[in-house]
């Protein structure tokens, strides 16, 4: 029953996607107003939900039914999934369990797999180049992330547990005040803008080329689900970065703060920057990112 | 791998606001052909123009397009004005400086709505908004001295219908004063990005030999090296008696065609400046009254290039031929070379980067909910726009 209640209620589904899409609205207004725009009212993300639930849902002729409409759901699933753990083990550092933080990892990657996997169910060649594209970032900031969070690990004594991590942090101060700590946490900072599929990695949504690309078949309820998923990965990722690199306070008016400023961080990053190609964004995250991790790594086996 | 796919842009894509039909061949996202289909906004308009009087069809080719709207009118009074003894003779001297004024603001909108546009096509829509927000002054400028944001109706046969007055001289260099440090920025933030760098430069290539080639126009061809400009080369308005540079490129990628514009604002705003305080004062209109027999050619520097009238007329009130042909027939042909070899991301912004003509017309009423009431109609709307120009114009806005 309580485990019911932490992954459909708090902090899972509900508040997760609440949060998300309020993160969403901070985006759409903040960039409005670099933009010398008005921006929409903060119930704008919410209410476009509600109006694409109502839409007709459309199987494209010849798409796999069944892939084509679950997809959206298992992005869902273990985006919400991944919200429960890490809000637990943020409010309770001892109810986290051993090899989470692997888990953790294994579920992000998910919402990537089912744009992937629905782009490619959908029989569409502009959805199979968005979903090509996913997959070769997929590909490019998945070694980065994982190194850089190795970094942490190793700092850790080793642990992959949540719990321990963060009261590694508690105790002796976050990561991020650390050499080591720092530079994993900005080469994870621009692979998280790639997870989340903002500028200047959304090549694989790109509007302009090949109109919203792996979900351009998408509509009604699946539509809705795969921007569901896009609003809890926005309260995750950024809360999973700061439970590894800034967990040194964890009080909730901490955590808002220090979300905030990661949420800040994207958003500049986002709007002064124009869209990369998909093989200069690989050599982004092969070349530079992942040497910033991998000195990270180096610099945590030392000690530093 | 040999499987090729066909990746549609158009006819309606959000990379392209009107109906043009790009179809790509690709192989993974490597473009190795392209298909261009263009036609679906044909309108017959030299078959209308040889139904109207020469007053009306300056007018009708004001609507070619919406953003070189003076240029097409200017060509085709050109034209006209050709068949009775040239522009020189026949306009008076202010009328000259006036078309200049307005022919130079709109390549200022139309430089800064591509650069605008081009960046909202690489995802950066920052650059996006910041370029039309500096654009709505100038545009507000036209509505102070035309009457209208876009369609300005500025070019008659024998002169021009509106004459800049006094009090608005000063408007127009301060315009042209708070708009040098907008370009500058603009300059900055575009040219020395690295990041805009790696996405523009060495993309959608024109070589000097493949431009003169496919008969490129305009800054498509001076970014490629072609040292081509009708206000140079057979020069109109009074571009002969003004200081100023044409602008040339040699690199001939997207990059190139950026700087270029981005240098052309410059003179732009220099040759208005120079117009301004050499204006002389005087008639605006030789009113003309009848149109001999014979047959002339109008050329005028469109910001996208050449744009060219042919008007032959047998003494009539009507042109029994007209003939048009507008710079983006030449440069959109060019992306059959400058387009393949890159990727599907390249492709976008190289079939932009010649400025394809966009002509984006809307109607709008006003409902109330309720009673599904028309609260306002088009009529309502151009009479609350004529009383804000109005408005504009007294200076009390």
């Amino acid at each position: 029953m309580k485990l019911l209640f932490n992954y459909l209620l708090f902090p899972g589904f509900l508040f997760s996607a609440c949060v998300g899409l309020i993160a969403g609205w901070v985006d759409r207004k903040v960039t409005a107003r670099i933009q010398w725009r008005k921006g929409p009212p903060w119930y704008q993300n919410f209410v476009d939900l509600m109006k694409l639930l109502g839409k007709e849902t459309i199987i494209p002729q010849g798409a796999s039914r069944m892939t084509f409409l679950l997809a959206p759901f298992l992005g869902l699933l273990s985006a919400v999934l991944v919200a429960t753990i890490l809000g637990v083990s943020l409010r309770m550092p001892l109810e986290s369990f051993a090899g989470d933080v692997i888990v953790i990892l294994y579920l992000l990657t998910m919402p990537a797999v089912s744009m992937i996997l629905g782009g490619s169910s959908s029989r569409n060649p502009l959805a199979s180049v968005g979903a090509s594209r996913e997959m070769k970032l997929v590909l490019g900031y998945e070694l980065p992330f994982i190194l850089s969070i190795l970094a942490v690990i190793i700092r850790s004594g080793g642990s992959i547990q949540l719990g321990p991590i963060l009261n590694q942090q508690i105790n002796f101060g976050s990561n991020l005040a650390s050499w080591p700590g720092a530079l994993a946490f900005i080469a994870a900072i621009f692979c998280m803008q790639a997870k989340l599929g903002f500028v200047p990695f959304d090549v694989a949504e790109a509007e302009q080329e090949i109109m919203a690309g792996a979900v351009i078949e998408y509509s009604g309820l699946p539509l809705a689900v795969f921007r569901l998923t896009k609003a809890v990965l926005l309260y995750t990722i950024p809360l999973f970065l700061i439970a590894l690199f800034w967990a040194g306070n964890l009080s909730w008016l901490a955590l808002t703060g220090k979300y905030i400023a990661v949420l800040v961080i994207i958003i500049l990053i986002k709007n002064t920057n124009p869209r990369l190609r998909i093989d200069q964004a690989m050599r982004f995250f092969w070349g530079p990112v992942t040497a910033l991790a991998g000195i990270s790594v180096i610099l945590a086996l030392f000690g530093l | 791998m040999s499987h090729k796919v066909i990746i549609p842009i158009g006819p309606y894509h959000p990379l392209q606001e009107e109906p043009e039909f790009f179809r790509l061949y690709t192989e993974g996202e490597k473009v190795v052909d392209i298909d261009i289909v263009i036609g679906y906004m044909h309108r017959g308009i030299e078959e209308l123009a040889e139904h109207k009087h020469f007053d009306q069809v300056a007018f009708l080719v004001e609507r070619i397009c919406g953003i070189c709207s003076s240029s097409h009118p200017y060509a085709f009074v050109l034209a006209v004005e050709d068949i009775m003894g040239g522009e020189q003779n026949v306009v008076p001297e202010r009328a000259l400086y006036i078309r200049t004024i307005v022919d130079e603001l709109q390549r200022l909108h139309s430089h800064l709505l591509w650069l605008g546009l081009a960046g909202h096509f690489i995802g950066y829509n920052t650059v996006w908004m910041w370029a039309w927000k500096y654009r709505e002054p100038i545009l507000e400028v036209f509505e102070m001295i035309c009457g209208n944001r876009n369609h300005y109706a500025m070019s008659k046969i024998g002169g021009v219908r509106r004459d800049i007055r006094d009090m608005d001289i000063p408007v127009l260099k301060k315009t042209m004063d708070d708009l040098v440090p907008a370009v500058d920025m603009f300059k900055g933030a575009v040219m020395d990005d690295p990041v805009i760098q790696a996405r523009l430069k060495g993309i959608g290539v024109l070589t000097r030999e493949q431009a003169i080639e496919w008969a490129v126009v305009g800054p498509t061809a001076r970014a490629s090296g072609v040292n081509i400009d009708i206000r140079r080369d057979d020069p109109y308005g009074v571009f002969d008696k003004i200081d100023w540079n044409v602008i040339v490129e040699k690199d001939g990628d997207v990059f190139a065609k950026t700087k270029v514009r981005i240098l052309e604002m410059y003179e732009s705003i220099n040759i208005i400046r120079q117009c301004l305080s050499k204006m002389p004062k005087g008639e605006i209109d030789a009113n003309i009254k009848d149109v001999p027999p014979g047959e002339g050619i109008g050329r005028v520097e469109a910001p996208r290039g050449e744009c060219f009238h042919y008007v032959k007329s047998d003494g009539t009130n009507r042109p029994i031929r007209h003939k048009i042909r507008a710079p983006s027939y030449m440069n959109v042909a060019s992306n059959k070379v400058a387009a393949v070899g890159g990727t599907i991301s390249d492709a976008a912004i190289t079939l932009a980067a010649v400025d394809p003509c966009y002509c984006c017309t809307e109607r709008l009423i006003v409902l109330d909910k309720a009673t599904d009431k028309k609260l306002m109609n088009g009529w309502d709307l151009i009479r609350l726009s004529q009383e804000k120009t109005k408005k504009m114009q007294e200076g009390r806005l």
